[in-house]
């Protein structure tokens, strides 16, 4: 049922004459349009699936396109221009996770990773290499090998 | 008639399965030879009816045989033949026949080739291949069963989503399933090993050039799909880190290291456990990454309809054959050490330090995909690009440097200074560009220099190892020429590989930092200036395709190197409702002219999005490079030779039996 | 590799297996609202009929009331229509807004399919339902006495939803004030 009003809504992006940013969206100051379309780029469209609102179709895309240039206008720095669509649909519109303390391990994840095999590849490898240093013969051994080791010596 | 034909072969296939699952693993383990021959005729029969079951369905499709109800679903009377084929694979289920139809070439073709494999560990293999088997075509029979009808049959059937009517959905999802599903064979052979408790020679031969398949296959069906999706979305976009691209990635970055590691194996008998492992975990991933895309788990543009219940019975297939095989590696793999020996600084180090990279971006990739399923509250977290951004391409730095220096350095031990020395006209000129290139586009835009000069290195590196191995500069007894000519076709495939990874990432960094775009409404005779090329619009067309209708416009590109005709289309497709825009591209080889209009408006005027895409079409030439490199080492004899039957174990490992 | 180390994949796997197990099912593209538990922000719309009074959000309180977002171009709203005029017809409080629609033909639709609203109000931009988080209709909210948002349907109330979920709740909120 659910998925129904989804289904709806996404073919009604492809069908809608909206777009991905029109021309007519756009502000005529390049400074601040090109800082919108940057922000654009960091928001998702909620109601696609996996785009961003710069590039997207749907109207309810459009619709944030131009809010978030209204808040520019308005004199919003990025971030509050950000956190005015992220009171209105939670982080999710965020396509930068935000740093908090519930996306500490996606953040520090991969580093971790990394860390930790580190230290147990170099620890690996090291020792590897030690069994790598054989024993060193003694004066008496060297002797004795050199003997063995003589043209005359038995096959 | 055809759906008919079709079920019963499935149904046989299955039940095939299952006696070629017992006949090689009971076989092996008895040293029956009979049942091992009767498991590899089983082989060749479970290929001949799934290969008919997928026919079958084919034809329904064909025929537009609406009484089947995927066909009525996927497929319209409208649609050309060639689309009428391809969405034979549109489908959750069809796509689910395809899998388990690559996945029965791959055993056929052991059966037929491995005549020289110990009959012991080619049974195995082939046993564990046809329970994986059995286990997905049980899959599609009891709930994505192909073949089931609709009564009564539509007139005419739904249509294909446009987007998909084009000739990537022909290529794209076989290429890729022969390189993901061919990692089902390296698996097979590491679980063959675990239940050996053993890993020889022969074995390190043999699986060689089925990882080097798939990998090569992998690695172009990545690059088509990306390809794809540059040119068919009409935004210019060529990767989005979704989901389901992410889930292809993966694999392929596993399968890399598990490549490299399978040489070290085979050369010197050493990293038995880390090649194992990554067998298991690269065919494991290409699991997960069945699993996702169907069962909703996480939203896509690539998930098919979604059924959690479909879900719950892959994770249990991918619980039981991974689980097993993890379970396996934690029983047997202590006791198969090798001893072989090595210095860090060697290359077995170096590939060792390749190996830590390539798991780590995996574990970025994974950990960034799966966040949102992990933790409570998931669902309000997104992750896209820019969190790959800052983790994926700061971990692949490292990696990308050290490429060029693995061929340099010997096996076993190894000088650091010597290899520095050997690498030093790469190293000297790779840091000259730097510095040039960062005193002529500024600091600000060093990071994209850096990007650049490091793919430029990875070519340099390639070159440097040839001019080492042939010795120039050097005296030597031979003439350059017969050093040439006696280069081993593997170092021409590292050559290649490497200098395509270079490639690849000077395509990225380039697209990525240096594109341009613009967004306007224009009219017929306007201009307009892109990156110091001139774009006009000369005209706007209405035409009619076979199932849609369309917005043609005509564009004149205007550059130093010439000028040229671009034409870009917003169709509509009146069956599905649906509207999508076809772009422009015009290709060069500093970079490619991106067309792509909009809705016309009441004055005639058109919206027009343009882009400038600088080498991008370097990503996909480097990946082809990639490709090419490993079809030139597969195709050396001797890679793809295993040693005879009876093959001495290797060195160090104990043998348990 | 000692047999510490080799444990770990195992382990890490069925971790990985449990978690998946246990995500089957639910829709991830379903967000969670952010307004629950927080009062409704504030708006003022006028009405789908010049003269009618349009709904305010403090119109939406002094008793446990859904407010429901619909329009005349949402098919799925017309599935869920009859299930609204049932509820109304049984006392449940509802208000609309009729959500990116000229006000003329969200009242065509209302008057064809019936009216089962205490209030609507017109939001032809839109900007209302994006002040509530809205994505798509029919969404459905169910506001407590004190205007507060405690629950959010995305999609239309079937009468699964509306036994399991929201009539338990509507009962809880009303033994609440």
């Amino acid at each position: 049922m659910r998925r129904i009003v989804l289904t709806v809504y996404a073919l009604l992006a492809f069908a809608a004459p909206a777009f991905a940013v029109l021309p007519s969206e756009q502000l005529s100051d390049p400074k601040l349009e090109a800082r919108a379309r940057h922000i654009s780029q960091e928001l998702r469209c909620v109601v696609c699936q996996n785009q961003t609102i710069d590039d997207s179709d749907a109207p309810l895309a459009h619709d944030l396109r131009v809010i978030l240039r209204e808040r520019l206008l308005a004199g919003d720095s990025d971030d509050q221009a950000k956190a005015y669509l992220v009171k209105r649909y939670g982080t999710y519109v965020l396509l930068k996770p935000p740093f908090q303390e519930n996306t500490l391990l996606l953040w520090l994840g991969p580093f971790f990773v990394l860390g930790i095999g580190g230290v147990l590849v170099v620890s690996y490898l090291l020792g590897r290499s030690r069994l790598e240093a054989a024993p060193q013969l003694s004066t008496d051994e060297r002797a004795r090998l050199d003997d063995l080791l003589k043209p005359d010596a038995a096959e | 008639m055809a759906a008919e034909i079709g079920q019963y072969s499935l149904i046989l296939a299955f039940l095939i399965a299952l006696v070629e699952t017992a006949a090689c693993l009971v076989g092996a383990g008895r040293r029956d030879r009979a049942l091992m021959a009767l498991g590899r005729a089983a082989a060749f029969l479970q290929l001949a009816f799934v290969g008919t079951a997928f026919l079958a369905l084919a034809f329904c499709y064909l025929n537009n045989d609406f009484s089947v109800a995927l066909v009525a679903e996927h497929s319209n009377t409208t649609q050309p033949a060639i689309y009428r084929f391809a969405a034979t694979w549109g489908s959750h289920e069809g796509s689910m026949l395809l899998w388990v139809l690559i996945l029965s070439l791959y055993s056929a073709a052991l059966a037929f080739f491995g005549t020289r494999l110990r009959e012991t560990l080619q049974a195995r293999v082939l046993g564990v291949q046809s329970f994986v088997a059995s286990a997905f075509l049980g899959f599609s029979l009891f709930t994505s069963n192909p073949f089931i009808r609709l009564d009564p049959p539509p007139i005419d059937g739904a249509e294909l989503n446009p987007l998909l009517q084009d000739p990537g959905l022909v290529f794209h999802p076989p290429v890729l399933y022969l390189g993901y599903v061919g990692f089902s064979m390296a698996f097979a052979f590491a679980i063959a090993a675990l239940i050996e408790g053993r890993v020889d020679a022969g074995w390190a031969r043999w699986i060689r050039p089925w990882v080097l398949g798939s990998w090569i296959f992998l690695t172009i069906g990545i690059a088509a799909g990306s390809w794809w999706a540059y040119y068919t979305l009409g935004w210019g976009g060529w990767w989005f880190w979704d989901p389901v691209e992410n889930v292809s990635l993966m694999p392929w970055l596993m399968g890399t290291a598990l490549l490299h590691s399978s040489l070290v194996l085979e050369r010197r008998g050493a990293l038995v456990s880390w090649t194992i492992l990554l067998a298991i975990l690269t065919f494991s991933l290409s699991l997960v990454g069945t699993f996702l895309v169907r069962s909703g788990v996480i939203s896509s543009v690539h998930a098919f309809a979604v059924d959690p219940q479909r879900g719950v019975y892959i994770l249990a297939i991918i619980a039981v054959a991974t689980g097993t095989a993890l379970a396996m590696f934690a029983w047997r793999v202590p006791q198969m050490r090798s001893g072989a020996m090595f210095q860090a600084v060697s290359r077995e180090g170096g590939i060792t330090l390749n190996n830590l990279f390539l798991i780590v971006l995996t574990a970025t990739v994974f950990v960034g995909t799966f966040y949102s399923v992990f933790i409570r509250g998931g669902q309000g977290i997104s992750v896209g690009a820019p969190y790959y951004r800052l983790t994926f391409i700061p971990l692949a730095i490292p990696l990308l440097l050290l490429v060029s220096f693995g061929p340099m350095l010997n096996w076993k031990r190894s000088d650091a200074g010597e290899v520095i020395w050997r690498l030093r006209w790469a190293i000297a000129a790779a840091l000259f560009l730097l510095g040039i290139g960062t005193l002529i586009l500024g600091v600000s835009r060093a990071g994209a220099v850096a990007g650049i000069v490091l793919g430029l290195f990875l070519i340099f590196g390639a070159l440097a190892m040839l001019a080492s191995r042939w010795r120039i500069g050097k005296d030597s007894r031979t003439s350059f020429a017969q050093r040439v000519w006696s280069t081993p076709l593997p170092v021409w495939g590292l050559a290649l590989a490497h200098a395509g990874l270079g490639i690849t990432t000077i395509g990225i960094t380039a697209v990525t930092a240096f594109q341009t775009n613009k967004v306007i409404q224009m009219l017929p005779g306007q201009a307009v200036d892109l990156a110091g090329d001139r774009v006009t619009l000369d005209s706007v067309a209405t035409v009619q395709g076979p199932n849609y209708q369309a917005d043609r416009a005509f564009f004149n590109v205007e550059s130093s190197f010439g000028t040229r005709e671009l034409v870009s289309e917003r169709r509509f497709y009146p069956v599905s409702q649906t509207q999508m825009t076809k772009a422009g591209i015009g290709v060069g080889f500093f970079g490619n002219t991106y067309i792509s209009v909009g809705d016309r408006a009441n004055d005639g005027s058109i919206v027009v999005r343009m882009w400038d895409h600088p080498f991008v079409d370097w990503i996909w030439v480097g990946a082809m490079f990639m490709a090419f490199g490993g079809m030139i080492s597969l195709s050396d004899r001797r890679v793809r030779v295993g040693a005879a039957r009876k093959a001495e174990n290797l060195a160090g490992a104990a043998a348990l039996s | 590799m000692n047999r510490a180390l080799a444990l770990i994949p195992v382990g890490l796997f069925v971790a990985l297996i449990v978690t998946f197990y246990f995500a089957l099912g639910r829709d991830p593209t379903k967000i969670p609202s952010v307004l629950i538990n927080k009062p409704l922000p504030a708006f003022s719309l006028p009405g789908v009929e010049a003269g009618t009074p349009g709904l305010r959000s403090s119109d939406v309180r002094g008793q446990p009331m859904l407010l429901n977002v619909f329009g005349s171009w949402c098919i799925s709203c017309v599935q869920e229509h009859p299930m609204l005029m049932e509820l109304a017809h049984e006392g449940v409080v509802i208000d609309g807004i009729d959500w990116r629609d000229e006000a003329i033909d969200g009242a065509k639709w209302l008057n064809q399919n019936g009216n089962p609203y205490a209030r609507v109000g017109n939001d032809r931009t839109g900007r209302t339902g994006i002040d509530l988080g809205v994505t798509g209709a029919p969404e459905t909210f169910v506001v407590d006495a004190k205007g507060r948002v405690r629950y959010k349907q995305i999609g239309p109330i079937d009468a699964d939803t509306w036994n399991n979920t929201i009539a338990p709740l509507l009962r809880k909120l009303r033994s609440e004030s």
